[in-house]
């Protein structure tokens, strides 16, 4: 490949002081700070950028912007890499490395381009009959066909960029800084606004960063533009955002943008790569321009045919030609001007093919003075070129503009800048419900009804001249103001003291004819990206895919990367045509977030790591931690799980902490437990109606086990509530569903009983818990405490007494889930390491053993002690865990009362909570095995429940589990099995209690 | 279905040398007919399965397929596209089990491919609880007689590589259920095939025709009133997802659901590199890979009430969060695309499949986050049920009457995960 140099030497707005250099597919090249990697690469004579999704059709740049659809490129390499970038809006950084991407095994031979020699066979949807036989071949079908799509490579290694997000709120945000934009960031901020001014591209300015000859307030357009944006910047209630794409305006003036911080710096730079912003606005000036139309015609995807704003754009802001000698293709005016630009830079135009065969306002007259020559009623018929365009066919139109008159004649080109005319960017309007016009005038989609607190400006309600776009950005700038609070003054609209030419009116021509019929020679591109043509939009009207979002779906038009944004409204206008109808009959689909694709990391932030979910940690973690024990995620809590010593593998560790509990006396961390502190006169009331059991009659001083079941009468939370005064309770809930618990007495509060007085607060973070359990509790307490009489008469079981641990004020509640002598101690939460290690000093010589969430659930399940969500999983009720007694009959009321009468819920033979023993004592069932009645060789079988808890008990001396059986109560004794993948286990139902059955131990 | 109109690789080429000028409509547009034997009211999956499946079981072909929008324009063309049967309780395990049986051979009973991938479907565990349920899980699967197995943390690891197993993350994967004849399909092709099928019997399908009442007469249904004028039939099966409270109401009853958003993403199309379908309940997100190379993901419900196919940005921020702590190898992939869908959504979250208490009309909704994969087995059921004025065995524990009498067939803590 030769090189070639397309730079034009006195154009553009780049540093031109010092080369960067830059690697495309493994070549070196050059291109000047300024530059996007699409015009260096232009600069650099390069066409050929990619291959197309589907036929994989040599592509390149098409556009010079955010809606580019070919060129994608893999950008970065190894853990950086990212791929389906768009050429378009990169940034040129020294040492910048990327690649084209989706072909094998070069993007100028390309394997997969038999794809397109075979296109024939591969119309839309052609997927969906055929790959059915044999029936078994789908997958391998699959194989071939999920290798071939996609589109660049992921990363295989994790990203090794920070991202950051952020809230923010203003009065005005202006989404969008061209023109209108900046006009109305002025109003609104002179005005007295908080303003936030946001716009994709590294520089303000919009379409006014390539005009010419254009002057506002007397100086030229770019040289306003940096004076507003200096203005702006003064200001100190204004935030300038570069680079920012507001990507989703949710409800509420809810809008999501993502600053892209660092990434034109190259890897590596400070700070983070990007920033996601979540902004709520009081209100949304839209200022988002529009978006130019491409041409449906033959072939009208060679590397070369790009936009026509593109190819000025690439002139005068990018001082890039897009090619040596360019043709122009319109059926509209604005095209003109990027030929007439380009001319006067010097580069050769070919001719300019108007579809218009009246066309004659200023700015053709200007082309034909300058000795352009402008074949108006042609059009081009086909393309040439593979790597680059290299000539086009035009031919004249029929009156109708549905056809061609024949004699081609053959132009050499190597560009082809093309225009339909424009699409207003509504996108970001159409997120927020707004609703759709259809525009005559410029046939195309613009904002319809206004929507509350939200203001559209610019090109994206159709108005192209500069003028109309300053004049309504700023009247939308000082109406966002005013609604928003800010009546300052805001002086007046900056006018365009030199205008560009006026535009004669377009000529619209939804497929430009050849002289083969759609299909049969060339291919009509719609979508480029995902290769749609005209043909298959014909193809799904003709198979009855005619409702909008069924031809989106069935061709795939505007599901690609670029969603569309240059496919979309060529799309329903084809069929329109096809269905005879208006294109506002047909509709539109609908515009979903976000506009442009957003960098995933982004919304993460640092919310990743440790920091994905918060830890939650007890006072006395690092103690269990300096001591080697495991953790066990419960909910958000990390909890020791068993302190092994060493040598000691969970098992021993778990016997030995278990045996030491009922010998001596053990110490468990349970500050996890959810704590919820229950104030006001109808406290009471409350307890009475979340609770089955009855409340009113609990003595101040004494504490009650509770069991709360849902409206259906399942269990869905245990635990002690203790009354502390008339009108004061505290409730604890389990560890897991803490929060849950205290949603759900809001929940009733706030909807079903407002008027009770009464007040919830979580106060689980407030205390540290530890609770000494075993026959020597109380000898190991009354070392510690003074004012705490410990004898059972002075302090009976479930009952409160205040006073002092180890000198620390406490709550001291004598509650039990081990079955034996326990003593709960509350202390406030920074005291709990201190209480911890003064019982652990005090408790040496009585043999203290600390013991882990492990060993509590073996010494729970010996005293048959349920566990909320491991006996039960919402379908229990009280009476299947054999815990009738706790159901108060006097009640007129209780949540899940009422269920209970239900004739299913009522049944006598429903899944029981039973123990079960297994026949070889040390055999333990794994839990989660089912268990069932009678074995058969083969499944189905039929299953009676399954093993909830499952344990050896070295108390008890064997294996001790615990199940939910159907109709368990009356199986005692019986033997059922539980079936495993590689051994089946007998054992026989027996009480779900298995240790201590008298409760004698509870005393000490 | 006439020989010229099938679908295969010879048609296909044929057609090519033809330019594609000869295919047909893959369903009629019929003018409605005064009346019919059933009127499905809801041209979604669901709806579309079951005139399928009365015209092909049952023989009954004077029915029309009545939609408010366009085919497929509800949750069957907004889902994440799972399939799988490993339901805990039984009642669930066989439905859907039933359900994976036809979609096994769907694409060649209807002539059309609807890309069911069994590519294999993992659950994870995160804690200890979690293990246990899948042990649970698994166990009762197997005994029903439905693939299932547990994984260790190796063999997850071995089954999806770039799957985050480190077990210093802030929530460690410990083990897995897999079920390999889960997977995904191509939720729009699930809705045209069956159109396509169902039209090819005789069915007629009517796009653009929104019901606004029943003509009810001594507590047996008469027909349907429509913005296209009053359409007689027999028997009216209502399978229309989020609005079913809504069209109960026109019946002149209430149903135990509530609609809620659901929303769900996809990213930019990449090479494949996700080859399974993973669901975590714990860091709350599941996600698959799509043929055309998105990856495609989805988490919980937003849980305000809504009928706006959208949903709150905070909850995509979430699941994000999420699919990064599984997957930190796609921080450098772009967010594509976000929608919503409403999902009926009932307190047991199983759906309900029956009578009601008009003479005539049967009511299938209710599936909540989970009823893609029930697509041609709740069709099968629905027209079994419709034909003889009788649920089968498979949905009669579905019956709405279960609300009244306790019998219920609760999901949510047993099957964990929402799909």
């Amino acid at each position: 490949m030769t090189r070639r140099n397309l730079r034009l030497a006195d154009r553009g707005r780049l540093d031109r002081s010092q080369p960067i250099r830059f690697i495309f597919n493994g070549r070196t090249y050059y291109g000047y700070k300024g530059d996007t990697l699409a015009s260096a690469l232009i600069a650099n004579g390069v066409a050929l950028v990619g291959r197309s999704f589907k036929y994989h059709r040599p592509r390149g740049i098409m556009t010079a912007g955010s809606e580019e659809p070919n060129g994608l490129v893999q950008l970065g390499q190894g853990a950086r890499t990212e791929p389906n970038i768009r050429a378009t809006q990169i940034e040129l950084y020294d040492g910048l490395v990327a690649a084209s991407q989706n072909c094998w095994p070069s993007v100028g031979f390309d394997l997969g381009a038999t794809n397109n020699l075979l296109s024939r066979f591969f119309p839309a949807g052609f997927y969906y009959k055929t790959f059915m036989w044999p029936a078994s071949f789908w997958m391998k079908y699959e194989y071939f066909i999920r290798r071939a799509a996609g589109l660049g490579k992921a990363p295989g290694e994790p990203d090794p960029d920070r991202y950051d997000k952020t809230y923010a709120h203003c009065d005005v945000l202006v989404a969008g800084g061209g023109p209108a934009g900046i006009a109305a960031a002025l109003a609104a901020a002179r005005a007295g606004a908080r303003v936030v001014l946001a716009d994709e591209q590294a520089e303000f300015g919009g379409q006014l960063l390539h005009s010419r000859s254009e002057e506002i307030a007397g100086r030229p357009a770019v040289d306003w533009v940096a004076a507003a944006v200096a203005e702006l910047s003064t200001m100190p209630e204004v935030t300038l955002l570069r680079r920012t794409t507001a990507f989703a305006y949710q409800d509420h003036n809810f809008v999501e943008l993502v600053e892209r911080v660092t990434d034109h710096l190259g890897p590596g730079a400070d700070g983070p790569r990007q920033r996601y912003w979540r902004l709520r606005a009081r209100q949304v000036v839209l200022a988002a321009g529009a978006i130019e139309r491409p041409l449906v015609f033959a072939d009208n995807d060679r590397p070369g045919i790009m936009l026509a704003s593109a190819g000025r754009a690439y002139a005068n802001r990018y001082g890039v030609a897009v090619g040596d000698k360019v043709l122009v293709f319109t059926g509209n005016d604005s095209a003109y001007r990027a030929a007439l630009d380009l001319a006067e830079a010097g580069t050769a135009i070919a001719a300019i093919v108007d579809l218009r065969p009246d066309a004659g306002g200023p700015l053709v007259a200007e082309a034909r003075g300058k000795g352009i020559e402008v074949l108006a009623a042609h059009a081009v018929t086909a393309t040439r070129g593979s790597a680059r365009l290299e000539g086009v066919t035009v031919m004249p139109l029929n009156a109708a503009g549905d056809g061609v008159t024949g004699g081609g004649r053959q132009i050499a080109c190597d560009a082809l800048l093309m225009s339909g005319g424009w699409n207003p960017a509504i996108h970001l309007f159409s997120h927020n419900r707004g609703k759709l016009r259809f525009d005559e005038r410029v046939q195309s989609f613009v904002p319809g009804e206004p929507v509350r607190g939200c203001h559209t400006a610019g090109a994206m309600n159709g108005a192209f001249e500069t003028a109309d776009c300053l004049a309504q950005g700023f009247a939308a700038g000082r109406k966002a103001a005013s609604e928003a609070g800010a009546s300052g003054e805001a002086g007046s609209v900056p006018t365009v003291t030199r205008a560009e030419p006026a535009e004669s009116p377009d000529r619209v021509l939804w497929i430009v004819p050849s002289d083969k019929p759609l299909g049969e020679g060339g291919k009509h591109f719609v979508d480029h990206q995902n290769d749609v043509t005209a043909a298959d939009v014909a193809l799904a009207h003709r198979e009855g895919y005619r409702s909008v979002e069924h031809l989106k779906r069935y061709t795939t038009m505007g599901m690609g990367t670029d969603q569309g944004k240059t496919s979309n409204v060529n799309a329903l206008a084809i069929m329109a045509a096809l269905r005879d109808r208006q294109i506002p009959e047909v509709g539109h689909t609908t515009f979903r977030p976000p506009f442009a694709p957003v960098t995933i990391g982004a919304f993460s932030g640092h919310d990743k790591g440790d920091l994905f979910d918060p830890i939650r940690k007890t006072p006395m973690h690092g103690w269990h931690e300096k001591t080697g024990a495991p953790f066990e995620d419960v909910g958000q809590w990390k909890r020791a799980w068993y302190y092994p010593k060493p040598g000691e593998d969970m098992h021993a560790a778990v016997a030995r902490e278990v045996k030491a509990v009922r010998a001596g006396v053990g110490i468990v961390d349970a500050s996890t437990l959810g704590k919820i502190d229950i104030k006001g006169s109808d406290a009471a009331r409350l307890l009475n109606m979340v609770y089955t059991n009855a409340w009113s009659k609990l003595e101040i001083g004494r504490c009650r086990y509770g069991l709360m079941c849902g409206e259906d009468g399942m269990v869905f939370d245990d635990g002690v509530t203790t009354r502390l005064g008339e009108q004061h309770f505290l409730m604890s809930t389990t560890t897991g569903n803490a929060a849950r618990v205290l949603g759900w007495l809001e929940e009733w509060l706030q909807c079903e009983w407002p008027d009770w007085q009464v007040h919830c607060t979580s106060v689980t973070e407030q205390f540290a818990t530890v609770g000494l359990n075993g026959p020597m509790a109380r000898k190991l307490l009354a070392e510690l405490t003074d004012d705490i009489p410990l004898d059972d008469a002075a302090f009976p079981f479930m009952s409160i007494r205040e006073g002092h641990v180890a000198g620390i004020a406490a709550r001291v509640m004598r509650i039990s889930f081990t079955g034996e002598l326990t003593f709960e101690i509350n202390v406030a939460a920074s005291y709990g390491l201190a209480l911890w290690e003064a019982l652990m000093a005090a408790g040496e010589k009585y043999g203290i053993t600390p013991y882990g969430t492990e060993a509590m659930h073996v010494l729970r399940a010996e005293k048959g002690f349920i566990i909320v969500g491991q006996e039960t999983d919402g379908t229990q009720t009280p009476q299947d865990l054999d815990m009738a007694w706790i159901v108060s009959k006097q009640k007129p009321d209780h949540l899940g009362k009422r269920s209970f009468l239900r004739t299913d819920t009522a049944r006598p033979d429903r899944k029981h909570l039973v123990g079960l023993l297994t026949e070889n004592p040390s055999e333990v069932i794994p839990e989660g095995g089912q268990v069932v009645a009678e074995l058969k060789n083969q499944p189905p079988m039929t299953m009676l429940g399954h093993v909830t808890s499952s344990y050896y008990s070295p108390n008890v001396g064997r294996s001790i589990a615990m199940a939910v059986v159907k109709n368990g109560r009356n199986r005692m004794g019986d033997t059922v099995y539980v079936p495993l993948v590689d051994r089946v286990i007998r054992a026989k139902v027996t009480e779900p209690r298995f240790f201590d059955l008298e409760g004698a131990r509870l005393n000490g | 279905m006439a020989i010229s109109s099938r679908y295969s690789i010879i048609s296909l080429a044929r057609n090519a040398l033809n330019y594609h000028r000869d295919w047909q409509v893959a369903w009629r547009s019929p003018e409605p007919k005064p009346d019919y034997d059933v009127i499905i009211v809801g041209g979604g999956g669901h709806g579309l399965a079951t005139a399928y499946y009365l015209a092909k079981e049952h023989g009954i072909t004077n029915v029309a397929v009545i939609e408010k929008g366009w085919l497929g324009g509800g949750n069957t063309g907004r889902n994440t596209t799972v399939v799988r049967s490993n339901y805990l309780w039984d009642e669930s395990a066989h439905l859907y089990e039933h359900s994976l049986k036809l979609w096994e051979g769907l694409s060649q009973d209807l002539n059309f491919n609807t890309m069911f991938s069994q590519r294999g479907l993992m659950s994870l565990a995160h804690n200890t609880h979690e293990l246990r349920e899948i042990n649970r899980r698994v166990n009762a699967n197997r005994l029903n007689g439905i693939d299932s197995e547990v994984l260790t943390v190796e063999q997850v690891k071995a089954y999806c590589p770039i799957l985050n197993c480190d077990p210093k993350s802030r929530y460690p994967v410990m083990g897995a259920s897999l079920q390999r004849r889960g997977g995904i399909a191509r939720h729009d092709a699930v809705a045209w095939g069956y159109a396509r099928a169902a039209d090819a019997r005789g069915i007629d399908i009517i796009q653009n025709c929104e019901v606004t009442g029943f003509r009810i007469e001594n507590g047996r249904v008469r027909g349907v009133e429509t913005t296209r004028g009053f359409i007689g039939a027999k028997k009216v099966g209502c399978v229309v997802a989020g609005h079913a409270s809504v069209v109960a109401g026109m019946a002149g009853f209430r149903l135990p659901i509530e609609s809620h958003p659901l929303q769900a993403l996809v990213s930019e199309p990449i090479k494949p590199v996700l080859h399974t379908v993973v669901m975590s309940s714990a860091v709350h997100v599941y996600l698959s890979q799509s043929d055309k190379g998105e990856i495609v993901m989805g988490a919980g419900i937003d849980a305000f009430n809504s009928y706006a196919q959208r949903g709150s940005p905070f909850v995509v921020e979430h699941l994000l969060n999420a699919l990064l702590e599984l997957f930190p190898t796609f921080s450098r992939l772009k967010l594509m695309r976000e929608w919503g869908g409403i999902v009926d959504t009932c307190p047991d979250a199983s759906p309900i499949i029956g009578r009601t208490p008009v003479e005539g009309i049967y009511f299938n909704c209710g599936w909540g986050t989970g009823g893609f994969k029930a697509t041609p087995g709740s069709g099968w059921v629905m027209a079994y049920t419709i034909a003889n004025d009788r649920p089968h065995r498979l949905n009669e524990p579905f019956a709405l009457d279960r609300f009244v009498n306790g019998y219920l067939i609760d999901e949510h803590g047993a099957a964990g995960v929402a799909h």
